[in-house]
C-alpha cells in the first residue's frame, strides 16, 4: 500500500464528498461556535506551550549555569585570611573531582556585591570575606568530606556548593513545565467536552434527517461521516487561526534579556517554532475522536 | 420476501400484536388495514427492522431482522422502498437531490436521465428544484413513492400513501404502485380506506390484510 493509499481515507475524510455532506442541513452557529471555541483554545494552547517550553529551557539553564561549580567563603581575621585562603587552596588541589580551583580578587568580590550595596559604598572599609571559586569535574565533588576536611584546616571556610539554590529554583521551573504541559492537557480536554457537546446537539436537531438517512438504507459510518467532517474542519480551520494568532503574539513579546530575567524569555527559540504546527493537528484528531463517538453514541438510539 | 413468525410487538407494557404469523411472496400485492390504532403502522415499521419484536421471528429476503447488525439491515433496507405517511425528506435539499438519495447513501450516482424519468413517471417533473416543503400533499406523496422506487427496491411499503390526498391524486398514486407490482415489485400498502382497496381490486390480485384482536387475518372477498 503506497502512502497516497494509506492518506486518503483520512483526505476523503477531511476535504472529500461534499455531495455527502449536504445530507446535513447547516448547522449554522454550532459549528461557527466550535470553530471559535477551537481558535480560542489553540490560541491559549500556544501559550501554553511557550510557558512549558520556556520553564524547560530555564531550568536547563540554571541547572547548567550553576552545575559543577561551587565556592568556597572564607571568613577569618585579616592576619589568617591568607594563610587560610592558601590552606583551603591546598586542601582542593587534592581534592578529587576538583577541575581547578582560584581566589577571587578583591574587584571581582566588589563587583559581585556592587547590585546590592551600590557603588559608592566604601568597600575596602569593609571586612569581606575572601571567596575561592572551585569548577568541578563532570564527576563532581563529595561535598560533604571535602567541608570536613575544610573544616579541620582553615575553620573559617564554609562550603557553598550552590545545591540549596540550585535544586529548588530547578524543582520550581519543573513544576511550571508540568503545569504548562497539564494546561496543554486540560485545553485539549475541553477542546473534546466542548466539540461533543456541539455535536451531540447538532445531532439531536437533526433527529429527523438522521431518521430519514437510516430509512432509505444509510449505514451508521455515513451519517457520522458528514457530521464528523463537519465539526473536524470547522475545528482544524478555528485552530489553525488561533494558532497563528498565538504565534504571532508570543513573536511580538519582547526579546530574552538577562535584565527582564523568565518574562523575556517567554516564548520559543530555534526549532521550537514548529512545535505549535502540532496545535491544530491535535485539535483535528480530537475533534475527529471526539465528534466520532458522539456521533455513533447517538446513532445506536436509531433504529 | 418478508415472513412473520409468530411475532409479538408492545410498548410499555401493552400488547399491540401478538402471534403474528404471515408471508408475502415475491410479486404479491397485500393490502393491509384495520381501525385506526390497531398497529397498522408497527407492522410496516416491523417489516424493515424501525421497530424491534418483542417476541416471534421476523424474516426479510430469508435472513432473521432481529439478529442482524444495524449496518446489515441498512444494507437490507436499500432493496425495500418505504413511503410513510409523513413523508419524511431533507427539506434543505431540492427534490431531485432527495430522490437521488437512495443512490447516494450506496455509494452510487443517479443519472441524470434516470431521475428526470422517474420524475415525469409522478408527474413531479416541473418540481426536480423545488424543495420539499413547497411541495402539495398529493406532490409529496408522489415524491416519496418516487424516492422509494429509486434504488429499485424488490419490495414497496406504504404506510397510509394516501392519507393526507383527495381520491383523483390517490388513484393516480395507485395507479403508479399498481404498475410497480406489474413490473414485479412485492407492494404491502397499509390503509383504511375500502374504496381504495376496492379500486385497486379492478387493476390488480391483490390480496387484503386486516389486523383484528391483535392479531393478522387474511380477509376475503367481502371487501
Amino acid at each position: 500500500m503506497t502512502l497516497q493509499d494509506k492518506v486518503k481515507p483520512l483526505q476523503s475524510l477531511l476535504f472529500g464528498g461534499s455531495t455527502a455532506d449536504r445530507v446535513v442541513p447547516p448547522t449554522g452557529q454550532t459549528a461557527t461556535l466550535t470553530g471559535l471555541t477551537a481558535g480560542a483554545m489553540a490560541f491559549l494552547a500556544v501559550f501554553a506551550l511557550a510557558l512549558s517550553l520556556a520553564t524547560g529551557r530555564l531550568a536547563d539553564r540554571w541547572a547548567g549555569a550553576l552545575a559543577q561549580t561551587a565556592t568556597v567563603r572564607i571568613s577569618a581575621p585579616v592576619e589568617q585570611m591568607q594563610t587560610q585562603t592558601q590552606k583551603v587552596l591546598d586542601v582542593l588541589a587534592t581534592t578529587p573531582g576538583v577541575q581547578s580551583a582560584r581566589a577571587m580578587g578583591q574587584d571581582e568580590i566588589k563587583a559581585l556585591l556592587e547590585p546590592w550595596v551600590g557603588p559608592d559604598l566604601p568597600l575596602d572599609a569593609l571586612p569581606l570575606p575572601q571567596l575561592v571559586e572551585i569548577v568541578e569535574t563532570p564527576d563532581g565533588i563529595a561535598s560533604e568530606g571535602l567541608q570536613l576536611r575544610l573544616k579541620a584546616e582553615a575553620p573559617g571556610a564554609i562550603l557553598d556548593d550552590h545545591s540549596r539554590w540550585r535544586r529548588p529554583l530547578i524543582s520550581s521551573a519543573n513544576h511550571i513545565r508540568l503545569l504548562g504541559f497539564l494546561s496543554l492537557a486540560l485545553i485539549g480536554g475541553a477542546t473534546a467536552a466542548m466539540i461533543t457537546l456541539a455535536t451531540q446537539a447538532a445531532l439531536a436537531a437533526n433527529a429527523q434527517v438522521i431518521r430519514t438517512l437510516r430509512l432509505i438504507g444509510a449505514r451508521d459510518a455515513y451519517v457520522a461521516r458528514a457530521f464528523v467532517r463537519r465539526f473536524t474542519q470547522r475545528t482544524l480551520i478555528g485552530a489553525l487561526l488561533g494558532t497563528a494568532a498565538g504565534v504571532i503574539a508570543v513573536a511580538l513579546l519582547p526579546a530574552p534579556a538577562e535584565e527582564g530575567g523568565f518574562l523575556t524569555g517567554l516564548g520559543f527559540s530555534g526549532l521550537q517554532w514548529l512545535w505549535p504546527l502540532a496545535i491544530p493537528v491535535m485539535a483535528a484528531l480530537v475533534a475527529l475522536a471526539s465528534t466520532r463517538m458522539a456521533a455513533f453514541r447517538t446513532l445506536r438510539s436509531v433504529r | 420476501m418478508i415472513e412473520f413468525h409468530d411475532v409479538s410487538l408492545g410498548y410499555s407494557g401493552k400488547e399491540l400484536l401478538s402471534g403474528v404469523s404471515l408471508k408475502l411472496l415475491p410479486g404479491s400485492f397485500h393490502f393491509l388495514t384495520g381501525p385506526s390504532g390497531a398497529g397498522k403502522t408497527s407492522l410496516i415499521k416491523l417489516c424493515y427492522g424501525e421497530l424491534p419484536a418483542s417476541g416471534g421471528r421476523i424474516e426479510l429476503f430469508g435472513q432473521d431482522i432481529g439478529t442482524m447488525a444495524r449496518d446489515d439491515i441498512a444494507l437490507l433496507r436499500r432493496r425495500v422502498g418505504v413511503v410513510h405517511q409523513d413523508c419524511q425528506f431533507l427539506d434543505h435539499l431540492s427534490l431531485a437531490e432527495n430522490l437521488a438519495l437512495p443512490l447516494q447513501v450506496a455509494g452510487q450516482t443517479a443519472d441524470a436521465q434516470s431521475l428526470s424519468e422517474l420524475m415525469a413517471w409522478v408527474g413531479l417533473a416541473a418540481h426536480a428544484q423545488s424543495l420539499p416543503p413547497s411541495l402539495s400533499g398529493g406532490e409529496r406523496q408522489r415524491a416519496a413513492l418516487a424516492r422509494a422506487v429509486m434504488g429499485a427496491p424488490d419490495i414497496i411499503l406504504a404506510d397510509e400513501p394516501t392519507g393526507n390526498i383527495d381520491w383523483d391524486m390517490s388513484l393516480r398514486l395507485l395507479r403508479l404502485l399498481t404498475e410497480l407490482n406489474r413490473m414485479g415489485k412485492t407492494v404491502l400498502i397499509a390503509t383504511h380506506d375500502l374504496n381504495l382497496i376496492r379500486a385497486a381490486k379492478a387493476h390488480v390480485a391483490a390480496r387484503v390484510l386486516r389486523i383484528q384482536g391483535r392479531n393478522v387475518q387474511l380477509a376475503g372477498a367481502d371487501l
